[in-house]
């Protein structure tokens, strides 16, 4: 949509202002490191961390791929549990009234707590990490499929009945479609979870991945490594955000029509 | 009980849709809504029905389209009893309820592919139909890129597509600005007579159903007080003289028209 409103901010302006903002604050960084504000052993400069990056290239690639293959695993798996669950719950009142509270309390329980339980019972490999994934990432796309499900107009589902419609059409052809939005809302959230949770579950034990690199690099104090690990981190979590925006827009098409 | 059909002028039409002696509750019967209700509609004829907010109007509609089961009485389509069973009559709200994620083409051809039709059969039958309903060159768009107008008028294509001979339409217009509705009006009421579809159509406004309707039933009932509502009366409109008044002149300025407006105000107390 192009600006109308005298307070809406230009698509400019919308990049130029974070862009400057961050480029400031890389810049003040860089500078208390080299004018020594700031200890250099405590904190590496912007251009250390960048070069950090750039010598360990090959070996980060590698325990990355580890923690997307994880990542990727667990999402996939934990969206089509949250999926399973929000049908039924949408389906049964009774499983609704079930397991709504059980799945607000699940999320009450701390990731790092119940990690080192899984590393535990399922051993270094790649099932514990998974296994993590799963629970953190169903949630968001249950909980708002669900709520995406309900909030569908019920003058629409009686509608579709004089039609002569059955639950199942009616499911496929007003409820799912009217909540992918949600489901997307769900999903992007699902997706920054997933990185961070196989993140964690690393940390806690396991033979590669970015987590176990960086356990690696803190206990040799390699600070400029940590950070470049960290940035990698965000970039990786950024382009499943961006991804999950793509398949958006893929799935629906009526969203840009309605934005333009 | 005597059938409307028999008491009006052009006599011994069997009526298309008839209710029969309806009861109605929402919660079972703990509050009756409606009370010992009977009306029917003609194939070709427009009836209307007035009362005022919260009397039971769309819980009648409901029980006519069959969504809801009366607690007494039967709802008969041809003579067939085809009370509390959905699917036999076309039901249209007064919100478009166009589906936002279905191009035009597809909102309109739902309930041929909810009948099983395939998507390509549904489109070329659906297809020259969009010409009559005023909705040229917008198969390929999104509900969103429509005008008020238009989506109403995708949802009256809709509501025809259903393919059944009896149409109940609640507030249909009500949504339209006042141009708008007053062409809408016009335009459905002309479609709705060469189809030889029947309609009863629910409104709040005493002129709509006077322009638009060839009998008004005159709801009465208390909204708050909890009494059921009840048919208060029969207006019937003279609609030769409604045709002949709009081909000359405004009819809403003949004296005809002021008296059948007169007669349903009084009855509405």
């Amino acid at each position: 949509m192009a600006a109308t409103g005298a307070n809406e901010p230009t698509h400019t302006r919308r990049i130029a202002v974070p862009a400057v903002t961050v480029a400031v604050l890389l810049v003040a960084w860089e500078l208390a490191v080299r004018m020594g504000i700031v200890p250099n052993f405590l904190l590496p400069s912007p251009t250390q961390v960048v070069a950090a990056l750039v010598s360990d290239a090959p070996l980060l690639a590698s325990h990355a791929a580890t923690t997307i293959v994880e990542a990727t695993l667990g999402l996939g798996i934990g969206v089509v549990v949250g999926f399973a669950a929000a049908v039924l719950m949408d389906r049964f009142e009774t499983v609704y009234l079930a397991l709504d509270p059980l799945i607000t309390i699940s999320q009450t329980i701390p990731t790092v707590a119940i990690a080192p339980l899984l590393v535990l019972w399922f051993g270094y490999g790649l099932a514990p990490k998974v296994i993590l994934i799963v629970l953190t990432t169903f949630f968001p796309v249950a909980v708002s499929l669900v709520s995406g499900f309900r909030a569908t107009d019920p003058d629409v589902i009686d509608l579709m009945r004089t039609m002569g419609a059955s639950d199942l059409q009616i499911f496929t052809q007003v409820k799912l479609p009217g909540a992918l939005e949600h489901l997307f809302s769900g999903l992007r959230i699902s997706a920054t979870y997933a990185i961070v949770g196989a993140v964690i579950s690393e940390w806690l034990g396991g033979f590669s991945g970015l987590g176990v690199y960086m356990t690696r690099v803190r206990k040799s104090f390699a600070y400029d490594r940590m950070f470049a690990v960290i940035i990698l981190i965000s970039v990786m979590s950024l382009a499943l955000m961006r991804l999950v925006d793509v398949l958006e827009r893929v799935c629906m098409p009526w969203k840009r029509a309605e934005q333009e | 009980m005597a059938s409307l059909a028999e008491r009006r002028p052009g006599g011994g039409v069997a009526p298309a849709l008839e209710a029969r002696d309806l009861t109605l509750s929402w919660d079972g019967g703990v509050h009756i809504v409606v009370e010992g209700i009977s009306l029917s509609v003609c194939s070709g004829e427009v009836v209307c029905l007035v009362g005022k907010s919260g009397c039971g109007k769309t819980t009648i509609l409901h029980a006519l389209s069959g969504l809801t089961e009366p607690l007494q009485g039967r709802v008969l389509l041809h003579g067939a009893d085809v009370s509390g069973q959905p699917g036999h009559v076309s039901y249209m709200l007064q919100k478009d309820l166009l589906v936002p994620s279905k191009r035009v083409i597809d909102n309109v051809c739902l309930p041929l592919v909810i009948g099983g039709m395939p998507k390509s059969e549904a489109h070329a039958k659906a297809a020259p139909l969009f010409e009559r309903f005023g909705l040229e060159g917008t198969e390929r768009q999104w509900p969103s890129q429509l005008s008020g107008g238009m989506r109403q008028r995708a949802a009256f294509l809709r509501t025809y597509l259903m393919g059944n001979d009896v149409a109940l339409l609640d507030e249909p217009f009500s949504a339209l600005d006042a141009i708008t509705r007053t062409d809408m009006r016009t335009w459905y009421c002309q479609m709705a007579r060469e189809l030889g579809l029947a309609s009863v159509v629910i409104t709040h406004d005493v002129d709509e159903a006077v322009t638009m309707a060839d009998r008004i039933y005159v709801l009465e009932g208390n909204p708050r007080g909890g009494v059921p509502t009840v048919v208060a009366g029969e207006v019937p409109i003279a609609r030769e003289q409604v045709l002949a008044a709009e081909a000359v002149d405004d009819f809403s300025l003949t004296t005809a028209y002021v008296a059948c407006k007169r007669q349903v105000l009084e009855l509405l107390g």
